[in-house]
């Protein structure tokens, strides 16, 4: 697992829980659960699957035997359709059917967490997420392109996007939804295990479509909180040698960063972007020479992305740069 | 086929008449083999093509962090990819094997309208050419078959692919709405005499239900097409957000066409199915009721259930709990179809030969398809499924065991009637196991890497996700099914020993499409009378009869291509039907109307100009000369005494049941405009966002005239049934003054309060609605022009009135979408 290169203060237990999951199956599965919904859902899957396996065999060896045997009677055929073809497709339909409407309303349960809980923001773009936190007690922080979120608390989400669909989807926690443009969705998670999980963009975007992706990070709840706190103030490096060049070379047009006149609202919020597990939209590990290639030349690594390439630059004003940006944590 | 010297002067007679040309003429011809073969060979090669762009999609997807292609190239390949098989493929290719076997099969010499069915062929082939080609100038669209706004609305995101995506097919779906025409009305009317409608063959009635399907779902595709195309010429905002359009009105249009597609691919497969079971099981079908409730079951609920693919889209709750059982529902007419096919090899002996090896191979994969469709039609599932391989697999699982192993079957089953030779046995279980098992190693595993998090249509993905070896084991997979289709392709192509003759009806099958020989062009040497389902099974002597010219329409001795039209439930014959000849005019249209498109697509505007008048003379052309030939009698006898009258017109023409059907199409076209009116109307609380509408007083105006129009219209039909002809030629001329005087008016409403389509899209609407209102009376007009100059040319009586009484079929659709509309527009802003 690259991306956990160095996980951050505060999450070791789950980034080395995160390592171990990731060794058997990704930590991207949907059978994986590490949310409310996704368990009840990986429950489902596993019921339909064993179900429709027997009923595939079933189907088969009737098949097999009726291209062998020797003829039956009509009236026998006949009673094969009524009974295999409609009923018996009815039944296991009209059950499967009843379970899923009784499970449907408790996976989402829109409007019962949001008036106290934490409601999260997140605004899909070419190729990257916005993510702000409106906590109850009224912090607001800006993030990009990861979220994390306290364990056991059932977090709402309010999805929407900038430019074209995109889906946000962080499968070990529950179901996709889409971000439309004009629309606001919402999303209901609660998580059940502190972890790292990835998510895809699951709509289709353009060109970059495939390197979109998210990391969410579920902490134990007090860690979170601690975690919230600290993202509400500047980075303690933000006064360090790259700031002056990131003003200089005009990064704030597009960047915002706290605690600097940076208030770029066209690309991601860079305020804590050391803390960050990943660097553009969960594509690369978030190291000192990917932050340098990227500024280098942002479309190789992504092509269409908006960013333009700063390969002009003097090499080590981007490399002075690239180490204060991983340090603002 | 010796004979009496008369039955061989006979025969020499039809031969002459139903001959092809030679040389370069050969494409000039219109015969319903050999535009089926044409078809099916186009559809096939594009299939072909599809499948490269596929293995080059896998190629890149073996390994994790590959860069054998670019994204770009990637994006362009999977929609092409879909593009082609959907819309190229898998619903030409039925359109093929119907025009191909329909004839024969139904006892008919041809489908009603040969013309017709050769101009669909030469419109999907230009269509289809135009939307490949566009990848080898690395100009193919890279939106997604899916084409969701705004990514495709977007200019700079989408470029010149979108509009060839949306151009050329909505030329191709030109082509596919006129096969739908030609095969509702060749069932309906041209069976052979005796052929009542429960004795149907049940490949006609799967056809009839997917020709009237393809009549309600295509429509919705071509109005969304009208606003796609209006928002990326000339910006207006039907879905964009920013100035009151919704994305998703796309999403609906497309899926209310997109999921009845998948059953009007299928059905056909299922179709081919219910023809080879009962062969290789030496019986009749078991339960024909059954499977003919089931097909049009399916049919009926497959226009329910197009929200299953927006189930992430944010709707309320009930929708996703209605849809999640009307989706759940349709497994139970599928589940009776596959019952049936069951229950019949139960019933009889089941020789086990390659096409049933295909077809009973295609059911054990289909049925995992159907299981895993089952499985995602449940709203909570599909949350987690929804975009993700596990998708892809399910989709392939249903297409290629549904139709692609049938379509195969069929390919083995049928080649007899095209060659009169078999294809190879050997190479036919060869290519089998071959596809069989690359086909469960290619998809299978996509089932997991999709719950695994693997999303769709990605161009690469990163290794830390342990997708990588799921893929490598897919990829590999895909080859090998790839290698089992060249041999399938290798067996079709290769040399075949020539043995004298070639017998007919090679597998003792028990329907009519045998009797036709394949050196011949006649279609049937002479049309039999129908008592049973199984014909050549149950009616011993009629192949002699009809070899020996003891049917109906035994000799041609006007040299005129002759059919017989029977009636629709009990098929008694009513009328000979002369249809159309070889002819170039189908490929002058052809072409003529894909300039219009290709024109369009590049902004050309004169050339579009000049090519869509081009199209409209050589329509007319071809209308002028080949249509309402007034016959040199008034009957005929087409053997055993019976007379039968040379011409019909009114609803006992197959004229007018085209013009009907087509009619049908295109009100379903604007029924989707009106719900998009009504649409935006219900997301928004006010949806014209304080714009000035159109008023009341215009459109009502409009409506009015419109009205007078069409009642001078039917004065004229009135008048030329009591030969009053120039009154009549008075009221033609009345009506089409009244619709240029409604047009003005319609136009007056929005043009006189400033409605400015590109600043919101409460104007675009009610911009388009007037808009398609007018363009209907110019065709209309154009019509009224076309009968007064028949009536000139003194084509036009009271018994020859088939021109005039179309025109007044057509009035009553103008008629009904003009009221409509002024009145939507004109009161329904004030209602609110």
């Amino acid at each position: 697992m690259a991306v956990a290169a160095r996980p951050p203060p505060g999450i070791q237990p789950a980034g080395l829980a995160c390592l171990t999951l990731a060794g058997c199956s990704g930590n991207q599965s949907a059978l994986d659960a590490a949310g409310q919904e996704a368990a009840s859902i990986a429950q489902l899957f596993w019921v339909m699957t064993t179900g429709g396996a027997i009923v595939w065999l079933l189907v088969v060896a009737l098949l097999l035997y009726a291209a062998r045997s020797r003829s039956h009677s009509e009236a026998a055929a006949s009673r094969l359709i009524l009974w295999g073809g409609a009923v018996l497709p009815s039944a296991v339909v009209v059950g499967l059917l009843a379970y899923a409407l009784w499970l449907m309303p408790a996976l989402r349960p829109f409007g019962a967490a949001a008036a106290s809980g934490l409601r999260i923001e997140v605004t899909g773009s070419q190729y990257w997420w916005r993510v702000v936190y409106r906590s109850p007690d009224g912090v607001t922080v800006t993030s990009a392109n990861e979220i994390r979120l306290p364990v056991g608390q059932r977090v709402e989400l309010s999805l929407a996007s900038n430019d074209v669909i995109h889906s946000f989807w962080i499968p070990s926690l529950g179901g996709k939804m889409d971000m439309i443009p004009g629309r606001t969705n919402r999303l209901s998670l609660q998580a059940t295990k502190p972890g790292t999980y990835r998510g895809p963009c699951a709509e289709y975007c353009g060109t970059s479509h495939a390197l979109m992706a998210l990391q969410a990070v579920a902490l134990p709840p007090e860690a979170f909180d601690r975690w919230l706190a600290a993202q509400a103030k500047p980075s303690p490096a933000v006064a360090a040698s790259g700031a002056e060049l990131f003003r200089r070379h005009g990064c704030g047009a597009c960047h915002a960063i706290a605690g600097t006149e940076a208030k770029g609202v066209l690309g991601p919020d860079l305020s804590h972007f050391g803390s960050r597990l990943t660097l553009a939209a969960g594509i690369l590990p978030n190291t000192t020479d990917n932050i340098e290639r990227f500024i280098a030349d942002p479309d190789r690594i992504k092509p269409g992305v908006k960013m333009p390439a700063f390969g002009m630059l003097p090499r080590e004003d981007i490399r002075v740069l690239a180490s204060w940006l991983r340090r603002l944590e | 086929m010796s004979g009496t010297p008369e039955r061989q002067a006979q025969e020499e007679r039809l031969r002459a008449v139903w001959q092809n040309p030679t040389g370069w003429r050969y494409w000039t011809s219109v015969n319903n083999t050999q535009v089926g073969l044409w078809y099916g060979g186009a559809a096939f090669a594009f299939m072909l093509f599809a499948g490269v762009l596929a293995l080059i999609m896998r190629a890149q997807l073996a390994f994790p962090d590959n860069d054998l292609i670019s994204a770009d190239l990637y994006n362009q390949a999977f929609t092409l990819h879909g593009t082609v098989m959907m819309f190229l493929f898998a619903v030409p290719i039925f359109e093929a094997i119907a025009i191909f076997l329909l004839p024969p099969m139904l006892g008919a010499r041809e489908l009603p309208f040969p013309r017709l069915g050769a101009f669909g062929f030469w419109s999907f082939l230009l269509g289809g050419v135009f939307v490949c080609g566009s990848i080898f100038f690395n100009a193919a669209p890279s939106s997604g078959w899916f084409m969701y706004p705004p990514l495709a609305t977007d200019e700079e995101l989408s470029g010149i692919g979108a509009d060839i995506w949306l151009l050329g097919l909505s030329f191709i779906e030109v082509a596919s709405i006129a096969a739908a025409v030609e095969i509702i009305v060749g069932i309906m009317k041209c069976r052979a005499p005796g052929m009542r409608i429960n004795l149907m063959p049940l490949f006609a009635w799967y056809l009839l239900i997917v020709a009237g399907m393809i009549l309600f779902a295509f429509p919705p595709l071509i109005a969304g097409d009208l606003l796609f195309e209006l928002q990326r010429m000339f910006d207006w905002p039907f879905f964009d957000a920013a100035r009151g359009g919704d994305p998703l009105l796309w999403q609906h249009l497309f899926w209310i066409f997109g999921h009845p597609e998948v059953y009007i691919i299928f059905l056909p497969a299922i179709a081919l199915m219910a023809m080879i079971v009962p062969t290789f099981a030496q019986r009749p079908i078991v339960g024909y009721s059954w499977i003919v409730l089931a097909a049009v079951g399916t049919g009926f609920l497959s226009f329910g259930l197009w929200v299953h693919h927006m189930f992430t889209t944010g709707l309320p709750q009930i929708s996703l709990a209605f849809f999640s059982a009307a989706s759940e529902a349709v497994a139970i007419p599928t589940g009776v179809q596959i019952f049936v096919f069951i229950a019949t090899m139960l019933a009889g002996r089941v020789i086990f030969s390659t096409p049933m090896l295909f077809g009973t191979g295609g059911i054990a994969i289909f049925v995992i398809g159907g299981l895993t469709g089952v499985m995602v039609a449940l709203a909570p599932f599909d949350w987690q499924a929804h975009d993700s391989y596990f998708v892809v697999a399910h989709l392939h699982y249903v297409l290629i065991g549904g139709m692609l192993f049938p379509v195969i079957a069929g390919l083995y089953y049928y080649y007899p009637l095209i060659d009169a030779q078999h294809l190879s046995d050997r190479l036919g279980r060869i290519a089998f196991w071959l596809m069989f098992v690359g086909f469960n190693v290619a998809f299978f595993p996509m089932h997991l890497a999709g719950l695994r998090g693997m999303p769709r249509r990605v161009f690469t993905y990163p290794s830390e996700t342990g997708w990588d070896w799921l893929n490598l084991i897919s990829s590999i997979g895909a080859y090998i099914f790839a290698a089992g289709l060249l041999v399938v392709i290798f067996d079709v192509l290769r040399p075949k020993h020539r043995h004298t003759g070639g017998e007919l009806n090679p597998w003792n099958a028990g329907t009519l499409e045998w009797i036709s020989e394949p050196k011949e062009n006649w279609g049937v040497r002479s049309i039999p009378r129908i008592t049973s389902r199984y014909p050549l099974w149950e009616q011993p002597t009629l192949l002699r009869d009809v070899a020996e010219g003891r049917g109906y329409l035994a000799d041609a001795p006007e040299g005129q291509r002759e059919g017989l039209v029977t009636s629709v439930l009990d098929a008694e014959p009513v009328q000979v039907l002369r249809v159309g000849g070889t002819s170039g005019v189908t490929i002058v249209s052809a072409v003529t109307l894909g300039a219009v498109f290709v024109a369009l697509t590049f902004k050309w505007w004169l050339v579009t100009a000049v090519a869509a008048i081009a199209s409209l003379c050589a329509v007319l052309y071809w209308l002028w000369t080949g249509t309402n030939v007034i016959p040199e009698a008034e009957e005929k006898d087409v053997g055993h005494g019976l007379m039968l009258p040379l011409h019909a017109s009114g609803s006992a023409s197959v004229g007018w049941w085209a013009m009907f059907i087509t009619m049908v199409g295109d009100a379903t076209a604007f029924a989707s405009l009106i719900f998009g009116y009504f649409f935006y109307w219900t997301i928004h609380a006010d949806f014209t966002a304080g714009q000035a509408g159109p008023g009341m007083a215009w459109p009502l105006i409009a409506a009015a005239l419109f009205g007078g129009a069409w009642a001078a219209t039917l004065i004229a039909r009135t008048l030329n049934a009591g030969e009053r002809k120039a009154p009549m030629r008075a009221c033609l001329g009345v009506s089409a003054l009244l619709a240029l005087a409604a047009s003005a008016a319609a136009l007056a409403g929005p043009w006189q309060h400033g409605m400015d389509p590109a600043s919101h899209v409460y104007p675009a609407i009610v911009w388009l609605l007037v808009l398609w209102v007018v363009a209907h009376a110019a065709v209309g007009v154009v019509m009224h022009l076309y009968c007064l100059a028949r009536s000139f040319a003194g084509r036009l009586s009271a018994l020859y009135d088939m021109d005039l009484r179309n025109s007044a079929l057509y009035w009553h659709f103008v008629l009904i979408q003009a009221v409509l509309t002024f009145l939507v527009i004109g009161l329904f802003p004030e209602a609110g």
